[in-house]
């Protein structure tokens, strides 16, 4: 028998607190530790929408209105880029491609974006996984349609099926262009961006299907979709192009160029960057987030101090006969801090079993929900170091109990008076 | 014959009190005897036996056990001190209710090395002297709270004997005993102190059980503190 069976066996006797304890405590981990967890994963998540774009071109406004519009798709552009100067600083020598974005219309409730084939090339998410084709083929004529793979699963489309695009935002019978119905001809591949909610057509499209609309408005003369293929289809203005540099050194350079582009009041961002301040200003939510589960773990900790002090009275005796039997003040503190410590790796284990199993459980549902695709992974260092700091924190609230029946024992000598 | 204990000009006041408790001009105790201290309830007998397990220091005088001047040890050393020497049975509940009955035995092998080498095996020294207090090996591997009180007081002799402590002391441990109990207490008691060399001391309030010992003081008497504040 060792001071670890005795603790242990001790701690037994009284295992249904003490199981209570545990069960707080594994809850309050779950949720620190899972709430960490999905904080880094929505976050790597934001951070991945877009990546090897070196600069994204708009209408002057704000760099996070710019940011949202173009890459996730929220909100409008106040103001379009002229093609002539798309053209212009596409041409600059330190530009290696640019992609044109042409935003404004919907499909039932997804964004439509016009833009060119180069697109499925540049677009990269992740660290630079480029976009893939769940079935079919980049879009060619003019009256075809890629699918995002969340368009095409929630509106349960198939390759070949034709389908029709409203001008604006809200979908109304008077504002589709149901003259100029698109076929589908592919569906990409999920990537948890928001390009799984996007109907991708050609720039020639978004015109041949404006081409008899003015200011909103149906013309007086329409025009079949035969008719608007035959015309000159080449756009005037698009919302935003993506750029790429041969040297990414130049990066600043080029954006300040942009900025100070004469013909039109343009600006340049770095989504990089702009990602990042646009989640700080989210980051709010999620510290408050982070708190509330530590303050729940902080209840954990108490809880457990008061199962354990509260069970100091009854061990009375059981401290005066271990005293009586030759055992060291450090023996009586030992045992206290070795019933937190088997209290504590009890319940970082059974949060852990509760965490990743509810992880499991929550995958799709936060996927679907949230648009938040989370990888279950092996604990982070810094959640490991959470734990520990936890478990050390555990460790020495457990002095508490264990100084006082260290004291007591002092106090009653040998024999306890009932 | 050799003492065991030796007291001389002991004082002892409790930590939150402010008069002594004891004052006792001197007190001899030679080895192997079998000595009962009698005392009227609050005399000091529980005191006294805090002093000589060493959990207490004395204000001031001189204490020495088995040769050992207590006082010169640290607070650690006199736990070591106590595991290795001593034998303390309590009035009641002197066992863990978490360990079975063997296991409490073997308790005392854990705090004290001197004690476990004198022993070959302690599983089987705890099962010898068990048999020989009359526990039979039914109850070995039962929950202590499952035995009967009387059954409770010899596994508490059993542990407080096993590994052969040179002294045992005992506060009142056949107050929650009924007679027959108690003289069966008492009788393996004194037959194992005898058979394992240990010196006896046994404290009551209770002077009929004077008679069973041949050795015996009255502590009220000694105890110079109580006499001070007796009516
Ligand atoms: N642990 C303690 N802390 C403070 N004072 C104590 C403690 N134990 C005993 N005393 C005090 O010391 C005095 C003597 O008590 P003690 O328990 O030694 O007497 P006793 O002879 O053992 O009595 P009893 O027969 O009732 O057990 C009492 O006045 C008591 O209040
Ligand atoms: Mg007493």
């Amino acid at each position: 028998m060792n001071l670890i069976q005795l603790s242990i066996k001790s701690a037994w006797n009284r295992r249904i607190s003490l199981g209570l304890t545990v069960l707080s405590l594994a809850v309050s981990i779950l949720l620190l530790v899972g709430v960490d967890m999905i904080r880094k994963e929505a976050k790597s998540n934001f951070m991945n929408t877009i990546s090897q774009t070196d600069l994204i071109v708009g209408a002057r406004s704000g760099p996070i209105n710019l940011l949202l519009y173009s890459v996730f798709r929220l909100g409008n552009a106040t103001n379009n880029v002229s093609w002539e100067s798309f053209q212009e600083l596409s041409n600059l020598d330190q530009v290696a491609w640019s992609v044109p974005l042409s935003l404004g219309d919907s499909h039932r409730g997804f964004r439509v974006l016009g833009t060119n084939q180069d697109y499925f090339k540049y677009y990269k998410y992740a660290s630079n996984t480029p976009l893939q084709f769940d079935s079919g083929v980049v879009f060619k004529g003019v009256f075809d349609v890629v699918l995002g793979a969340d368009v095409a699963q929630k509106l349960d489309y198939r390759l070949g099926q034709k389908i029709v695009v409203s001008h604006g935002l809200a979908s109304t019978a008077f504002s589709d262009h149901d003259d100029k119905p698109f076929t589908i001809v592919g569906i990409l591949e999920k990537t948890g961006t928001p390009v799984d909610r996007t109907l991708h057509v050609s720039l020639e499209g978004i015109s041949a299907i404006h081409i008899d609309w003015q200011s909103g408005r149906r013309s007086a003369f329409e025009i079949s979709a035969e008719q608007a293929l035959k015309m000159d289809l080449q756009p005037r203005e698009i919302t935003a192009f993506m750029l790429g540099l041969k040297k990414r050194i130049t990066t600043f350079r080029v954006q300040r160029q942009i900025n100070e582009y004469r013909q039109e009041p343009l600006m340049a961002i770095i989504p990089g960057a702009t990602l990042t301040s646009l989640w700080q200003t989210l980051n709010a939510f999620e510290m408050v987030l982070l708190g509330i589960s530590a303050l729940v773990v902080l209840a954990g900790l108490i809880g457990m101090l008061t199962a354990i002090m509260s069970s100091l009275n009854e061990r009375r005796r059981e401290m005066a006969v271990m005293r009586a039997l030759g055992a060291h003040p450090y023996h009586i503190i030992a045992l206290f801090t070795l019933e937190t410590l088997f209290l504590m790796l009890m319940s970082i284990v059974l949060g852990l079993i509760l965490l990743y199993s509810s992880l499991w459980a929550l995958k799709p549902l936060l996927l679907e929900w949230m648009g938040i695709h989370i990888q279950i992974v092996w604990l982070h260092w810094h959640q490991m170091m959470i734990i520990g700091v936890i478990t050390l924190i555990a460790l020495l609230i457990s002095l508490i109990p264990g100084l006082i029946a260290h004291k007591r024992s002092l106090q009653d000598g040998l024999m306890i008076r009932i | 014959m050799s003492t065991v204990i030796e007291l001389n000009q002991v004082k002892f006041t409790w930590p939150r009190s402010d008069k002594p408790v004891l004052d006792i001009a001197e007190l001899v105790i030679d080895k192997g005897q079998h000595l009962f201290i009698q005392g009227e309830s609050g005399c000091g007998k529980t005191s006294l036996l805090n002093l000589l397990s060493g959990i207490t220091e004395p204000d001031s005088g001189n204490l020495r056990i088995l040769d050992q001047p207590l006082t010169a040890l640290s607070p650690h050393q006199r736990d070591r001190f106590r595991a290795d020497h001593l034998g303390v049975i309590f009035q009641q509940f002197n066992l863990l209710p978490y360990l079975n009955v063997i296991e409490n035995v073997t308790l005392p092998f854990y705090f004290s090395d001197r004690r476990r080498h004198k022993v070959k095996d302690t599983h089987d020294a705890a099962i010898n002297i068990l048999r020989e207090l009359e526990i039979t090996s039914g109850l070995f591997e039962k929950d202590v709270l499952d035995l009967s009180v009387g059954q409770q007081q010899r596994v508490a002799v059993a542990r407080a004997l096993v590994g052969n402590p040179e002294l045992v002391i005992a506060d009142e441990p056949t107050s929650a005993l009924d007679s027959k109990n108690r003289d069966t207490f008492l009788r393996l008691l004194f037959e194992l102190s005898t058979e394992h060399d240990s010196t006896l001391i046994f404290v009551s309030h209770d002077d009929h059980l004077s008679s069973f010992f041949e050795h015996s003081i009255n502590l009220a008497e000694t105890n110079r503190a109580y006499q001070g504040e007796a009516v």
